[in-house]
């Protein structure tokens, strides 16, 4: 059989909503663009950590610090069963890590901004946890098995992640006026940068045709971003907060909220390396990579050790 | 001394998209054996569409009288469930 049938039945098999496994015969230009979409969704969990973990150790209450903990523990999660994902299409673990570290594989551009208040915590669960839950959800339907797996996953443990966020913003919004103040602080820095997280607009965004026609993404940029504003415009008016976009009013005629354009200037400019906070997220990347080297040596030392003993419980004990 | 066939773990993927689960075990001889004899023994009625064998002998299993002391760090930790939070019934899509 020519490669030209393989692809046909692989086409006909997407087409028809059965997923592709690791082991079916799959294109190696679809198998590269999943390798790289997993492993910076995988990276962009781990990265994703940092910004909150900045206020774990400051939270206001135990009930906000468990809260807060458990949340960036299901990131940590996350990232791993996304990299599992990504080893089931060959991939190697260090290999993936390595990209990340040397600033190859890029991450989510929404973690390169920094938690600058205590309602940032519930800004980011709110808008950033909702934008990357309106994202899943489509994935949860993506043709590649492992990664649709995953996906769901996911969602599963993610729905908490937003919950908590918009209760904080709550407390915030209809506390104080010195909270309600740092509730649109937070709401007024996250607002642009959460609609950037959906990526270019359709007409300008290189991957987006194959990966629909691979039914790696079902929506497109746009579709999902305009979801997102669609169910959150409700949400900030129910907390009493102002969406920092005068253009934002409902359009009757197309049924969607009409909203202001995105600066892509500084989109652009975050994801090649210069926002507030990219050379700290990689250094602090780096950092807990090398400090956890001798913890991954020791761990396989012992291993290898122990089979030792085994095998040979007298020699290992004289030896000791 | 004879030598007996090892045992093998069998799982089944029962629909395509879904996860392999474990289903049984059975004795072969090697992997290609025990691949044939999962097909015989657990997909006699168009149960799977893909089979894993792995043997036994590979497989960790946590202790039964242990998962009390395994198990209960998550006990207690009521705030990783959405419906911890209370939201409006004025909000949807949370």
């Amino acid at each position: 059989m020519t490669s030209l049938n393989f692809e046909a039945i692989f086409q006909s098999k997407i087409d028809d909503e059965v997923k592709i496994e690791p082991k079916d015969w799959m294109p190696d230009a679809y198998r590269k663009t999943l390798i790289r979409q997993i492993s910076q969704h995988a990276h962009s969990e781990i990265v994703g950590m940092l910004p909150e973990g900045n206020w774990i150790t400051r939270a206001p209450s135990l009930r906000r610090k468990l809260i807060l903990l458990a949340k960036v523990q299901d990131e940590a999660g996350h990232g791993l069963y996304l990299y599992s994902a990504a080893e089931t299409l060959g991939a190697d673990r260090d290999d993936l890590v390595q990209q990340l570290l040397t600033g190859k594989a890029k991450y989510s551009s929404i973690f390169n901004y920094p938690t600058l208040n205590w309602a940032d915590i519930g800004a980011i669960g709110w808008l950033v946890d909702g934008a990357a839950i309106m994202n899943q959800v489509m994935l949860t339907r993506t043709s590649y098995g492992p990664y649709a797996r995953a996906m769901v996953r996911i969602c599963k443990e993610e729905s908490f992640h937003q919950r908590q966020g918009y209760e904080l913003m709550m407390a915030m919004a209809f506390g104080s006026s010195e909270q309600k103040a740092m509730a649109q602080d937070a709401l007024n820095r996250w607002w642009w940068p959460a609609l950037m997280m959906f990526g270019p607009h359709d007409a300008e965004s290189t991957h987006s045709d194959q990966a629909i026609k691979w039914k790696i993404k079902r929506k497109s940029n746009d579709e999902l971003r305009q979801s997102f504003v669609d169910v959150t415009v409700p949400q900030a008016e129910y907390l009493g907060l102002t969406l920092p976009d005068p253009d934002l009013h409902w359009n009757e005629e197309r049924g969607h909220y009409d909203f202001g354009k995105i600066d892509w200037d500084e989109f652009w400019k975050v994801v090649k390396g210069n926002g507030p906070c990219n050379r700290q997220r990689i250094q602090a990347r780096i950092k807990a990579y090398e400090d956890g080297a001798w913890v991954r040596e020791a761990a396989m030392a012992h291993a290898e050790k122990k089979e030792q003993r085994k095998l040979q419980p007298e020699a290992a004990v004289k030896a000791a | 001394m004879k030598k007996e066939w090892p045992l093998w773990e069998i799982f089944i993927r029962s629909k395509s998209g879904l996860n392999h689960k474990h289903v049984g075990s059975l004795h072969a001889s090697d992997a290609e054996m025990a691949l044939e004899n999962a097909r015989d023994l657990y997909t006699r009625r168009n149960e799977g569409v893909s089979i894993w064998v792995v043997e036994s002998k590979h497989i960790t299993a946590s202790d039964p009288d242990d998962s009390d002391p395994l198990f209960e760090p998550a006990r207690d930790k009521v705030y990783r469930h959405p419906t911890f939070y209370t939201v409006p019934d004025e909000i949807s899509h949370m």
